[in-house]
């Protein structure tokens, strides 16, 4: 209390206070870039010929672009305070349901857009289902988030084995395939281009609209942004809503990509996405977050999955990997809310 | 005396098996300045909180004007022009100063970029510092989060936000608390500035001396009830204290 002593005080932000591990907490997303660049300059130096090409870096990219999509809304979850487990299982099953759909009418490898818009409609509406149960369980029924989405991951899970009956949907349309999967526009995949663009809408929603600041307000004290005259029961079912929809978009574009279902293949969705968001410097106790962070952040499992791959490691240790990098991002950040705490 | 502005009579109010309410009395006019006191549980904080609409009464009714009138939330509380600057300042740590400022009440740009909801920044700011200036408040740096504010700067933000905003009454719980000898200062005479626009201010306070020195009239709590009601002017700290631990029931007749 003692800084109070004269009142117009200047702001005490000085950076020359504080130690080392102060100051470089306090910047993390500066951080984790140089962690990434230091994994790139780590595995380009160990196979310099494999690691920095064209074609690796473009499939680094690719294979991040589903990731990327759930991150981002993941990012404006983990904002409110929340968390949201169920991503993973709710792009899965939002994949299953537009493969459904589109093999509703034989044989789909030869249906046109018209086959393939109904898809996505059907992944997003499957994926935005989920968020909206996910929301009104957590604002409404005001179950912790952690529970509701365990849940919800469950049941996301084994309906999307119900309705396919385990078997994975090897048919989509061809079109689908190779212009969105595979396809590329001046030597960019449509599929980074898709990503980009998410992440850059949900970048200006974040910082420049009302429903980004409410999301922030409500995570920083949502009793204060209650007592504001803020809907936050509304807002918060808004935000879990979002990140359903955007899992079903990721559902879809992991369709097209994969071009199959992949049922076994998205165990470690939620590791990854929620490491991408937290090691982005989005705080889990919420109030902070970018998804400039995160869209960094989203770059850290990939480059390490491809990096062990191509060293000849067993492509497991990526999950060990990240799953570390994840308690040592929630570390940093509780150190360095602690410190401002102490004010 | 004209009608009050605020009156509340008979209000009850449960949590549990305690009682924190027993049908308390309160008025306030326009333009005046009421220090509402009472010893630790008395019900202080109880009342502003029925008063400002986050908490609802069991029992008894609210007057503005002389109006029957139902306060169920703060949103509602906001729209009759009542604002109230709480114990625990509930500002959002994360946002800046202008952000809080503005909170649930942002200005968004002109146009269809304003449908979509794009913020004005720029105006929000621009109104901020005013608001802050007004009051006298300096705020060096108006785009640094509120936790990277000193205690007294968070204390001016929670302030000017409810006087920016009020136009009939502002409630103010302990709002001196934290603060060292000279931002206290600068509260009080926020406090002044806002009688003297013709708004109503109530502030709860545990320090006598201030009370006797800003406010106009105290009313004084205990056990959930209105037991006195003072003048400031020739009252003195021993008369209220005595008041507040019930070894004297209303000493002074109601002015």
């Amino acid at each position: 209390m003692n800084e109070d002593a004269t009142f117009p005080t200047t702001v005490p932000n000085d950076p020359q206070r504080g130690s080392w591990m102060r100051r470089s907490v306090a910047s993390n997303t500066t951080w984790i870039f140089l962690v990434l660049l230091g994994l790139v300059a780590l595995f380009s130096i160990l196979r310099p010929n494999n690691f920095p090409t064209e074609f690796n870096i473009r499939a680094i990219a690719t294979n991040a672009s589903a990731l990327l999509v759930i991150a981002v809304g993941e990012t404006f979850v983990i904002i409110t305070g929340g968390i949201d487990l169920s991503v993973g299982y709710v792009l899965l099953f939002s994949g299953v349901c537009a493969g459904q759909a589109m093999n509703a009418f034989g044989d789909p490898t030869d249906k046109g857009w018209e086959v393939i818009g109904l898809g996505l409609v059907v992944a997003l509406l499957a994926g935005l289902a989920w968020g909206i149960v996910n929301g009104l369980l957590v604002a409404r029924a005001r179950v912790p988030p952690l529970i509701v989405t365990l849940g919800t991951l469950g049941m996301s899970w084994g309906l999307a084995q119900i309705i396919s009956g385990g078997q994975d949907i090897r048919y989509i349309p061809s079109l689908m395939a190779t212009v969105l999967g595979a396809g590329r526009i001046v030597g960019v995949p449509w599929m980074v281009i898709i990503a980009a663009g998410v992440a850059i809408a949900g970048t200006i929603t974040l910082n420049l609209t009302r429903f980004g600041r409410y999301t922030k307000g409500v995570g920083s004290n949502s009793e204060a942004s209650r007592r504001a005259g803020i809907n936050v029961t509304r807002h918060l079912i808004r935000v879990y809503a979002l990140g359903g929809l955007l899992a079903g978009f990721g559902g879809f574009l992991s369709l097209a990509y994969f071009t199959t279902t992949t049922i076994s293949g998205h165990a470690n969705d939620n590791l990854n996405a929620i490491a991408a968001v937290v090691i982005g410097g989005t705080s889990l106790a919420g109030g902070v977050g970018t998804v400039v962070g995160t869209t960094i952040g989203v770059f850290i499992p990939s480059v390490l999955a491809s990096g062990f791959v191509i060293i000849g490691m067993q492509a497991f240790w990526q999950n060990v990997a990240v799953g570390a990098v994840l308690i040592i991002a929630v570390f940093l950040d509780q150190m360095r809310r602690g410190a401002r705490g102490q004010r | 005396m004209s009608e009050p502005l605020l009156q509340a009579r008979g209000l009850v109010k449960h949590y549990g098996h305690v009682e924190a309410l027993r049908g308390a009395d309160f008025d306030v006019h326009a333009g005046e300045i009421v220090a509402l006191i009472g010893d630790n549980g008395a019900g202080k904080s109880t009342l502003v909180k029925v008063l400002s609409g986050t908490e609802r009464a069991d029992a008894g009714e609210i007057l503005l004007d002389g109006h029957a009138v139902h306060i169920g939330s703060p949103f509602e509380a906001q729209r009759l022009g009542i604002e109230t600057v709480y114990q625990d300042l509930a500002l959002a740590p994360d946002l800046d100063g202008a952000a809080n400022l503005y909170l649930g009440r942002e200005i968004v740009r002109s146009g269809l970029l304003g449908r979509l909801g794009f913020l004005d920044d720029t105006a929000m700011r621009n109104g901020a510092r005013q608001a802050f200036s007004e009051l006298g408040v300096d705020l060096q740096n108006a785009q640094s989060v509120v936790a990277n504010l000193s205690g007294g700067q968070r204390q001016s933000v929670a302030v000017a936000r409810s006087v920016a905003w009020a136009s009939r009454l502002v409630f103010l719980d302990e709002p001196t608390a934290a603060l060292g000898v000279l931002q206290t200062g600068r509260v009080l005479d926020v406090i002044r500035r806002i009688r003297d626009r013709g708004i109503a201010a109530v502030l709860i306070s545990h320090n006598m001396p201030q009370v006797l020195a800003v406010a106009d009239r105290i009313e004084v709590l205990r056990l959930g009830k209105r037991v006195a009601t003072y003048p400031a002017a020739g009252t003195t700290v021993d008369q209220l204290v005595a008041a507040m631990t019930g070894s004297l029931e209303q000493v002074a007749p109601v002015a």
